[in-house]
């Protein structure tokens, strides 16, 4: 048996806004599918709100739809390219039955996310990466969720275009009072979003703390080779070369 | 170019690149020296690996080259590469000038040993013969620190992790000994601790050969970490060039103070307070739909009726070049902006 | 950030800016056109037979067999002085019906099950694909001359037969697509939304792979037809006394030298709805991608 995380223990408190970093390989995309009850964990148990997910059948865990939602990395595979924009932000109130009237609240979701509610009725090749990503955000919102879950949302994007969908989920999650679960490789995005992060590798999480702690003393070796090997503007103009980021000496400081 | 005797390896002047209606390049001129390091950034549609495409002669179908495309590998420059045909291209490359991929995977043939991949491309140059070509490639695996060289020559492409696969394709890339190192995105696809090393590899691969690289990507962090230049790339033009400590600094063209700014997670003193990131508004427009004059100006704050007007090139400081307006094709290019209302300047 | 990526974006140069250009312009491409042409003449003769003839179907008339193309028979007179136009009208009624028959039941069938194949990966998916291996070995024609051994040998059956044989093409293709969809993150997405199973495979799954649906169907459209007219060379299907075009160019094969428009003249209209019927499924599955609009 293959494990791909093993012994992870983890809690996250509402209102929080959580990291989980690690590199490929790391078990932090099947955490996150565990966490969203896509799959079930061989032992343990994965609790949201205090009820069980672990155990459940796929239709008796519509009260986890509800209260979570995800953001997917790719902001092209995550998008049913056959699917208007109105049917793919309300397919979530479809799917778990949620009535009233549709395209208004498709209408208020694109506005909140910076769309034109012009925008309902197109298809999303005909978008740029980082708004398609926006019509991620706003179906993941529709179901007026507690608890976002975010697997890798700006890897695919421009340095440009991350940074207002970085700046739109800082205003989503502040003004909706959302918990938020964020995955990344990338350490410098989860500092910059995150209160507190877990590292993970190989399966398991060898370090949580508060963010701004954990980078300036990582605890854990792992943690600290990761730390140092993030390339820094700001170093690398003081000076630090490849080889240094190579041998992990850390940013000039 | 410029006089004789001078350690220019790579010469591009006025280079364009287009389809039949839509303009891809525009008068893209910079040149790289001997030892030198030069990063070209910017983001997706900006032409920066069309440009190198454009050095290698790999551009596809129904693209079209212009301009003036010079190398001085084991012979002098004298004729211009987008002028020469298939044939000889051919035999530069993977020679005097050779490529790293973002994609490691399928830069290798999954069907040949690696080992057997990096002794082709010595071969097909003629370089050694096959003893000794089979010879220099375990040593030239072991350069890019894969462990236990002379074993792993004999594994597909497969069995290795993209770490290791990108080493093997580093290891080709400078079997030959190059003149020129083209990296395109080469750690985007890696991990961030195999990234480091990467660089790594790479930097002390050029310097070892006193070679010239080319390298392109979209992290300003990574260009800063391993080169010593860079030329900033949006809509096909370079909009500013010059040394990295200088144009990261104090960035003159808008577009570059945009994307510094952007990309600047960490705030200032690395502490990071919940303030909005600044952006720049709006996205990159697809290939081609750049505006005419300054075509950074439709997402620039400081636009006005002025960039309609495509802005010369102004050097950094007086006397590095032609100064503003100065016709296209002209050397001096080396560190200077094209905007009408500059950033900073910091006297 | 791959360069890809960008040049996929469309025309967009504000965050708030919508795209502009019709969400329903979709372009009509060449081979829609032109495949739908084809299509709509083999119908609109199947109609045509229906109200009007030139001469009362498979009448033998008191005239010369073996005219060519004239003023009285367009299209000629055959070995039992029969008007060729004639059968050519009636026929394109059984052509039709051969492709309808033939890729209705391998579609009704055969997709649902590569569907059900792909969504449930355990034993159930495994069950359906092997018993689909074992059908595929076995060759369609055979199928049809057993069918035909079994209940009499009718357009029907033959078609039924030729439909069955094609299932496993259709639950390949399906399955296929459907594994690729099944893998998307969208896919993902709606599971998290909340959507039931079925809700995925009919929602998600049915749209994305209708395009491979669609060619296969072409295709099989295009099969089944030269089946027919191979079951009727061979003497089978399509019996003596009912026009078909496969049966018209069986009985063609005996005069093949000294009256070669009649094996020529079905033959071009096998060839030519062929043909119609690829470039038509080309041309739908085009059309029916919205990513292709507005280009």
């Amino acid at each position: 048996m293959v494990r791909a995380v093993r012994d992870v223990s983890l809690s996250v408190g509402r209102g929080e806004r959580f990291g989980v970093v690690g590199e490929s390989g790391s078990g932090k995309s099947t955490l996150l599918r565990l966490i969203c009850g896509l799959d079930r964990p061989t032992s343990g148990e994965v609790l949201v709100e205090g009820r069980s997910i672990g155990d459940q059948p796929a239709r008796r865990l519509v009260w986890l739809r509800q209260r979570l939602q995800l953001v997917f990395q790719d902001p092209m595979s995550s998008l049913d390219p056959r699917m208007r924009v109105h049917d793919i932000i309300a397919e979530p109130l479809v799917s778990q039955g949620i009535g009233g009237d549709h395209a208004a609240r498709v209408g208020e979701l694109l506005g909140r996310v910076g769309l034109d509610p012009e925008a309902a009725r197109r298809y999303p090749h005909q978008f740029s990466g980082g708004q398609r990503q926006r019509i991620s955000v706003a179906r993941a919102l529709a179901p007026d969720p507690d608890i976002l879950v975010m697997d890798e949302p700006v890897s695919a994007l421009d340095v440009s275009v991350r940074a207002q969908v970085l700046n739109l989920v800082d205003e989503i999650v502040d003004g909706l009072d959302l918990t938020l679960v964020f995955v990344s490789h990338d350490l410098s995005v989860v500092r910059h979003v995150c209160d507190r992060v877990a590292v993970m590798s190989s399966g398991e999480v060898v370090e949580t703390g508060e963010t701004e702690r954990l980078f300036a003393e990582p605890g854990h070796d792992y943690t600290r080779s990761l730390v140092a090997a993030i390339p820094d503007l700001r170093a690398a103009l003081a000076g630090r070369s490849a080889e240094d980021l190579a041998r992990g000496v850390g940013p000039a400081s | 170019m410029s006089g004789a005797g001078d350690r220019t390896v790579l010469a591009v002047e006025g280079l364009d690149v287009g389809t039949g209606h839509t303009p891809l390049l525009r008068d893209v001129t910079f040149s790289i020296a001997r030892g030198e390091r030069v990063g070209l950034i910017g983001e997706s549609g900006s032409g920066k690996s069309l440009t190198a495409l454009a050095v290698m002669g790999l551009l596809g179908e129904g693209l079209h080259a212009r301009g003036d495309v010079r190398l001085s590998g084991r012979t002098p420059a004298t004729r211009n590469l987008l002028e020469v045909g298939e044939r000889e291209m051919a035999r530069l490359r993977g020679d005097a000038v050779t490529m790293v991929f973002q994609e490691p995977m399928t830069a290798l043939n999954p069907t040949m040993r690696v080992g057997a991949q990096v002794t082709e491309v010595m071969r097909i140059h003629g370089t050694r013969d096959t003893a000794g070509a089979r010879a220099r490639a375990v040593e030239l695996l072991d350069q890019v620190g894969l462990p236990d060289p002379a074993h792993l020559a004999r594994s597909y492409p497969h069995e290795l992790s993209g770490g290791q696969r990108q080493r093997v394709v580093l290891a080709i890339a400078l079997a030959n000994d190059p003149a020129l190192l083209i990296c395109d995105e080469p750690t985007t696809a890696l991990d961030v601790t195999v990234q480091a090393t990467v660089l790594d590899l790479v930097v002390r691969g050029v310097q070892e050969r006193d070679a010239a690289m080319l390298f392109i990507t979209h992290d300003l962090a990574v260009v800063a970490t391993v080169c010593e230049r860079v030329l900033v790339m949006y809509g096909g033009r370079i909009v500013e060039a010059g040394p990295v400590g200088e144009v990261f600094a104090d960035p003159r063209h808008r577009y570059t103070q945009g994307l510094i700014g952007a990309s600047d997670l960490a705030g200032e003193r690395g502490r990071r307070q919940r303030a909005a990131l600044p952006t720049i508004q709006g996205t990159v427009p697809p290939a081609g739909r750049f505006p005419d004059g300054c075509v950074f100006r439709s997402r620039c704050a400081h636009a006005t009726d002025e960039c309609a007007t495509l802005p010369g090139w102004t050097p950094r400081r007086e006397g590095d070049g032609p100064g503003q307006g100065s016709a296209p094709g002209e050397v001096g290019r080396a560190a200077g902006y094209a905007c009408f209302h500059p950033a900073g300047g910091a006297a | 950030m791959s360069e890809v990526q960008g040049a996929a974006a469309d025309a967009v140069t504000d965050s708030g800016q919508v795209p502009a250009g019709g969400s329903r312009g979709r372009h009509l491409n060449p081979s829609l056109v032109v495949g739908g042409a084809i299509v709509a003449v083999v119908v609109g003769l199947a109609l045509l037979s229906y109200v009007w003839t030139p001469y009362q179907p498979m009448r033998v008339l008191p005239v010369e067999p073996y005219q060519t193309p004239n003023a009285e028979h367009w299209l000629g007179t055959d070995r039992l002085r029969r008007d060729v136009l004639t059968q050519i009208l009636v026929g394109a009624r059984t052509t039709l019906f051969v492709g309808v028959v033939a890729v209705g039941v391998a579609a009704l069938v055969g997709v649902p099950l590569g569907i059900l194949a792909a969504m449930s990966p355990g034993w159930p998916g495994q069950l359906v694909m092997r018993a689909n291996d074992v059908l595929l070995a076995f060759p369609a024609l055979l199928l049809a001359i057993m069918f035909a051994a079994l209940y009499g040998g009718s357009t029907r059956v033959a078609m039924i037969a030729i439909g069955i044989a094609t299932i496993p093409a259709f639950a390949r293709i399906t399955r296929s697509g459907a594994l690729g969809v099944m893998r998307t993150e969208y896919v993902v997405a709606a599971r998290s939304a909340g959507r039931s199973p079925l809700g995925i495979a009919v929602r998600h799954v049915v749209p994305n792979v209708a395009g491979l649906v669609i060619v296969q169907a072409s295709v099989s459209f295009a099969i089944a037809i030269l089946a027919e007219a191979a079951l009727a060379y061979l003497g089978l299907g399509t019996p003596t006394g009912q026009a078909s075009w496969g049966r018209m160019l069986y009985e063609a094969q005996t005069t093949l030298r000294s009256a070669p428009h009649l094996a020529l003249i079905p033959g071009a209209a096998i060839a030519l709805s062929v043909l119609g019927f690829n470039l038509f499924g080309d041309g739908l599955r085009d059309w029916l991608d919205p990513r292709l609009e507005d280009r």
